[in-house]
């Protein structure tokens, strides 16, 4: 049996995403800036493409900028915000513990140019407490930015009143919302958001690109200087093919999301209750409001990689925190904010559900997980001390 | 390109010398749990050989490959050239290892350094 397992680590293109770049690449190849019909068909899509995406969000198309991904996206949002900030004299920017690197990494920049950075409590749910919010928020604070959906552990967080509450303070509220975009109901109006970021090869849209919702007003600063395009905001021919491939997937996925996202959160909780039967394990993040699609757990007394292989042998593909996974000695930042230890957090898998998944495999992952964990405990030294009581079980 | 070598691989989906001795004279275990690797090397020593080795590991799979391939390069060879074995001489046998897996290597050398200093410790008479 082959499971992909891993669709928020990236999702397989749909059909009619790899199509319409298929088309647009045979038929609409020109150059976007050129004058001539060829070049002005190309620009004709694109601005269609922008049109599909910002309606699925309930933006306007003009507040829609292309980009190569989430992680360009955040970065430009954020330090759009901070160089809108600095003209006031305020150097304060809230964000919390968990979010993507592409968001920490930029906020840690902006630390070093002399920003101040206050990171909100995740709790061991996986959520931000707006109270939180109100109470960090200060004169000189000037974005804040906490992602839609985290993207390990799934659990969606309060937009509709963080956005309220910055609302109400004059902040601007950037979500990092590559996660979310595809698979939740997003509305930039309802839900208060001023700037949000999203990928496209999240939601069955081709890699390498993504794109930046800003409200109108909010002035973007350049990352890529050196022409006209996205209204002078980021230099570059456009992935014409990219693009509308992307908001094709988008339209695509929003479209049949009433359907398949009742059925997802099925086979998730299925998926839940059966490793919920493996001895000392744990599901990390609040289960109530959390992606349709993750599921992620720790098992006490192994190892996330060692896991991640024996689980590939079997045809799943799946990921962890743990830190021999990411190449550094910490496990993932995501399970340490919650609270997990690092015995525990080196444990950890993340298996991401698509669309596709049937009850059969389901059943399938969860045997299968459940023999390999308890193989490995087999001979795990950790896993004996727990066993025989000279260290105490956690979970 | 694979992740590991297809000797790592081999030792990993099928460890050697797995378990515990319950008679060993040399028990030795290095790391943390919170490094996410932890190592426990048991020996049989009898005149001055390995007589027997078995091993219990807590992390990724280049760590339980490099544990499984070390009880490999010990076992039935002298004390004395136990002693020289060197984390590079393991990952060399695996193949080689990815370079920020090479600690893994230096956890088997140093399991297994510490299994004979509990022989030593248990037998100072062997030390001669």
């Amino acid at each position: 049996m082959n499971i992909y397992a891993d669709n928020a680590a990236t999702t397989k293109m749909s059909r009619t995403a790899m199509n319409t770049m298929i088309k647009c690449m045979e038929e609409t190849y020109g150059n976007p800036s050129s004058l001539y019909r060829t070049g002005q068909r190309a620009k004709e899509v694109l601005e269609e493409a922008r049109e599909k995406v910002a309606k699925v969000i309930n933006a306007s198309p003009r507040e829609i900028l292309f980009t190569s991904g989430g992680s360009e996206a955040d970065n430009q949002a954020i330090l759009s915000a901070a160089a809108l900030g600095l003209k006031k004299g305020k150097k304060h920017i809230i964000s919390s513990a968990f979010e993507h690197h592409a968001v920490l990494h930029t906020l840690a920049k902006l630390e070093k140019e002399g920003f101040e950075i206050t990171l909100l409590d995740v709790h061991e749910d996986g959520l931000v407490r707006p109270e939180e919010l109100e109470k960090a928020l200060r004169e000189d604070t000037c974005l804040v930015t906490i992602m839609f959906a985290n993207n390990e552990i799934g659990t969606i967080q309060p937009i509709r009143e963080l956005g309220r509450i910055c609302k109400e303070h004059g902040v601007i509220f950037h979500t990092d919302a590559v996660q979310a975009v595809g698979h939740i109901p997003i509305d930039v109006e309802a839900d208060n958001i001023d700037m949000l970021s999203a990928s496209a090869h999240k939601f069955h849209g081709p890699k390498g690109t993504g794109f930046l919702y800003t409200r109108k007003g909010i002035a973007l600063t350049n990352l890529i200087e050196g022409g006209a395009q996205e209204r002078g905001k980021r230099a570059g021919t456009e992935n014409v093919p990219g693009i509308m491939a992307m908001a094709a997937a988008l339209k695509e996925a929003a479209d049949k999301m009433e359907q398949t996202s009742p059925y997802i959160k099925g086979m998730r909780d299925r998926l839940i209750a059966g490793l919920k039967e493996i001895p000392h394990s744990a599901i990390n993040g609040d289960e109530e409001h959390r992606l349709p699609s993750n599921v992620n757990f720790c098992f006490e007394g192994i190892e996330g990689e060692s896991l991640l292989l024996l689980l590939d042998e079997k045809g799943i593909s799946a990921s962890s925190g743990s830190a021999c996974t990411s190449g550094s000695l910490d496990p993932s930042h995501v399970l340490l904010a919650i609270g997990r230890v690092h015995d525990v957090a080196h444990g950890s898998l993340r298996l991401s559900l698509g669309e596709d998944v049937t009850e059969e495999q389901v059943d399938y992952i969860i045997k299968s997980v459940g023999e390999v964990v308890e193989y490995l405990r087999s001979f795990s030294p950790v896993w004996r001390d727990l066993q025989s009581g000279k260290t105490q079980h956690i979970l | 390109m694979a992740l590991y070598s297809d000797k790592v691989m081999d030792h990993f989906l099928h460890p050697r010398n797995v378990g515990v001795i319950e008679d060993a004279n040399a028990v030795g275990e290095v790391g943390n749990a919170k490094c996410g690797d932890i190592m426990k090397m048991y020996l049989k020593i009898e005149d001055e050989i390995v007589k027997d080795v078995k091993f219990e590991t807590f992390g990724c799979g280049s760590a339980i490959a490099s544990s499984s391939m070390a009880t490999e390069l010990i076992k039935g060879k002298p004390v004395e050239e136990v002693m020289k074995l060197t984390n590079k001489a393991v990952a060399e046998a695996l193949d080689g290892l990815p370079d920020y897996k090479m600690h893994c290597s230096v956890l088997a050398e140093e399991a297994i350094q510490s299994a004979l200093e509990d022989y030593y410790k248990n037998n100072p008479a062997a030390k001669e």
